[in-house]
């Protein structure tokens, strides 16, 4: 194993997170604000990538796909927050159940209407092929994924520190009832981050159609992932998602070349270790 | 007197089931035990969530722990086709309780929303181990079992089977009952309410919880053993999230802190996955329905149906004597 190996594994393991960057970073603004346990998350990230194939099918753009399926997606999640999740109350086990519900009830969908045999998208041929950096393949579409996720980071980075917006959301991590004691409307929040997370969540299943693929059963399997990325990191922080991701990221790839038999066991242990304690995250404020 | 007389419905109701499955079809007598069996994983979960107000989001890991146990002795030594099955259902449990008395440590020191968490990633621990260890679990593909043990009787047979396995899950409705009525149980129960008061009231509530996270996994592991046997294959697909989650739907459904509506939600869920399943394509909207129904409309699950028709036809009654 020379340095060859590291480095190709280190990149792999980088794109490989700033996928789940995408994936998890909603997901734990949703957690932050609403302490919500979200089982449809992973719905989000597979329907993401659904509506890009069918938007492809008609328009043959793939760049059109992106944000069309984002935004779908985002307006699913939006209406299930205002109809079914805010009457609900505060209840983490009812949250659960009925979001896994509703992950069973977006998995037949799918299956009624995009069929179950597995699908790629095929990205555009600007994104296919390689570039040759000293002497290692780097392909293009690992490093636009990783650019998406870091240009996606900034800007809500910037949104979260520079506009009303997300000082309200900010607030609502921080501590929702004193949040609503001055008069923030936690209940705006709670919808725009919902939203925003299905959104996020779905751009990075439509990025990720080249990747993974798309095929029934792959929401349940990025579920814990992206749950994993969201307690290492710790919820409710932008920075602590994007360290997270590419902790989860890193370990996943070195864990299956290095030591297979263990790999999703050195992924889900340090999340025990860490919620026993430090429930907020490595980098979760307290 | 109203606990007497639920008793003798329970009882009866048992005793139904006891004397009218073996003249069903192979398939009926074979989907009520799959039922039976999960009957007792969600049981055993009914004393975290329902007695303890612990909704643990990893319950499957039990019943993965007893039934690759079964699986891995059957196949590699050929351990537990004979006698040995009762060792083996000994081991399953004290297995299920050993793990379950590692995961706790770090578990039961959470509440709430952590709750949940730290038994979804120690579920997940699990099935990662199931999923990759090849050597050991098989991989993806699990273990397939030599057929069932015979020892005098002959599990293979679905009628025996099905009374070894009514026999298991009356045992443990019988144990759990007596567990949730003792002194022990109640004391359970106050800290579900209110956790603090407990505590000022000089009970070590974590020993409490964590004990009776033991007891819970031990019952997970007898309902792995029962499962490798009735299956007749152990793979990852038996811990994955979604059965935890099933488990977790099918104590809310029943109605949580009744145990016997926990077994009432299992033969629910049983049947829509594995009957509907086989007959509708669309039977995920069904359990997806059940899902969502039950939180919203089901507070007290089915098990609590009679007592708000009680109430509704004494208020709507109570209402007309007013006119």
């Amino acid at each position: 194993m020379g340095i060859q190996f590291w480095l190709i594994q280190a990149f792999n393991g980088i794109s490989y997170g700033a996928l789940l960057f995408l994936l998890a970073s909603g997901l734990s603004l949703i957690f932050g604000v609403m302490r919500i346990v979200n089982l449809s998350h992973g719905s989000y990230f597979l329907l993401g990538g659904y509506v890009a194939l069918s938007v492809i099918a008609v328009t043959g753009s793939w760049w059109l796909a992106l944000p069309v399926a984002a935004l779908t997606i985002a307006a699913v999640g939006l209406v299930m927050e205002r109809v079914f999740l805010r009457p609900l109350g505060f209840d983490p086990l009812r949250q659960v159940l009925l979001t896994v519900g509703f992950a069973f009830l977006f998995q037949q969908a799918a299956l009624d209407i995009w069929g179950g045999d597995p699908m790629t998208i095929d990205p555009p041929a600007v994104l296919d092929g390689s570039i040759v950096v000293g002497g290692i393949y780097l392909p293009i579409y690992r490093i636009f994924m990783i650019s998406t996720a870091v240009l996606m980071g900034l800007g809500l980075w910037l949104a979260m520190e520079k506009t009303r917006m997300g000082a309200m959301v900010r607030a609502a991590v921080d501590d929702a009832e004193m949040a609503r004691g001055v008069g923030i409307n936690t209940s705006r929040v709670s919808m725009f981050i919902f939203a925003l997370g299905a959104f996020l969540a779905a751009l990075g299943g439509a990025i990720g159609g080249a990747f993974f693929g798309v095929y029934p059963g792959l929401d349940f399997e990025v579920l814990p992932l992206a749950f994993a990325v969201v307690i290492i990191g710790g919820m409710g922080s932008l920075a602590g998602a994007a360290m997270g991701s590419l902790m989860v990221g890193l370990a996943d790839n070195f864990g299956k070349a290095l030591f297979p038999e263990v790999s999703y066991f050195t992924l889900y242990a340090p999340m025990v270790l860490i919620l026993a304690l430090k429930p907020t995250g490595l980098f979760g404020r307290d | 007197m109203n606990r007497w007389r639920n008793i003798i419905l329970v009882i009866a109701a048992l005793l139904v089931l006891a004397v009218i499955t073996p003249f069903s079809s192979a398939y009926v007598i074979s989907l009520i035990t799959h039922a039976l069996i999960f009957a007792i994983l969600a049981m055993s979960l009914d004393l975290l969530l329902g007695y303890t107000g612990l909704p643990s989001l990893g319950q499957a890991a039990y019943l993965g722990v007893g039934a690759y146990l079964t699986a891995i002795l059957a196949s590699e030594y050929g351990f537990g086709l004979d006698m040995s099955f009762w060792v083996v259902i000994f081991l399953g449990m004290a297995l299920g309780a050993a793990s379950a008395a590692v995961f706790g440590l770090f578990a039961v020191r959470a509440s709430g929303v952590y709750f949940l968490m730290i038994t979804l990633a120690l579920g997940m621990c699990v099935w990662g181990l199931a999923y990759r260890w090849n050597s050991l679990t098989g991989g993806d593909n699990g273990i397939n079992l030599p057929p069932r043990p015979e020892f005098g009787i002959s599990l293979a047979n679905e009628v025996t089977f099905f009374y070894v396995v009514f026999g298991f899950f009356v045992f443990t409705l019988g144990s759990l009952y007596l567990i949730v009525r003792s002194p022990f149980g109640r004391a359970l129960e106050g800290i579900r309410e209110r956790e603090p008061r407990m505590r000022v009231l000089g009970y070590n509530t974590w020993l409490h919880k964590y004990i009776a996270y033991i007891i819970a996994g031990a019952f997970g592991g007898l309902a792995g053993v029962l499962w490798a046997q009735k299956n007749g294959l152990v793979s990852p697909e038996d811990v994955i999230l979604t059965t935890s989650v099933d488990a977790l739907l099918m104590v809310v459904l029943g109605g949580p802190g009744t145990l016997i509506g926990a077994a009432i939600g299992a033969g629910v869920v049983t049947f829509i996955r594995d009957y509907l399943s086989t007959l509708v394509h669309w039977w995920q909207y069904l359990l997806g329905g059940v899902y969502v129904l039950t939180i919203l409309y089901l507070p007290g699950g089915l098990i609590g149906i009679p007592a708000r028709v009680r109430n509704w036809r004494a208020r709507r009654s109570g209402a007309q004597a007013k006119t």
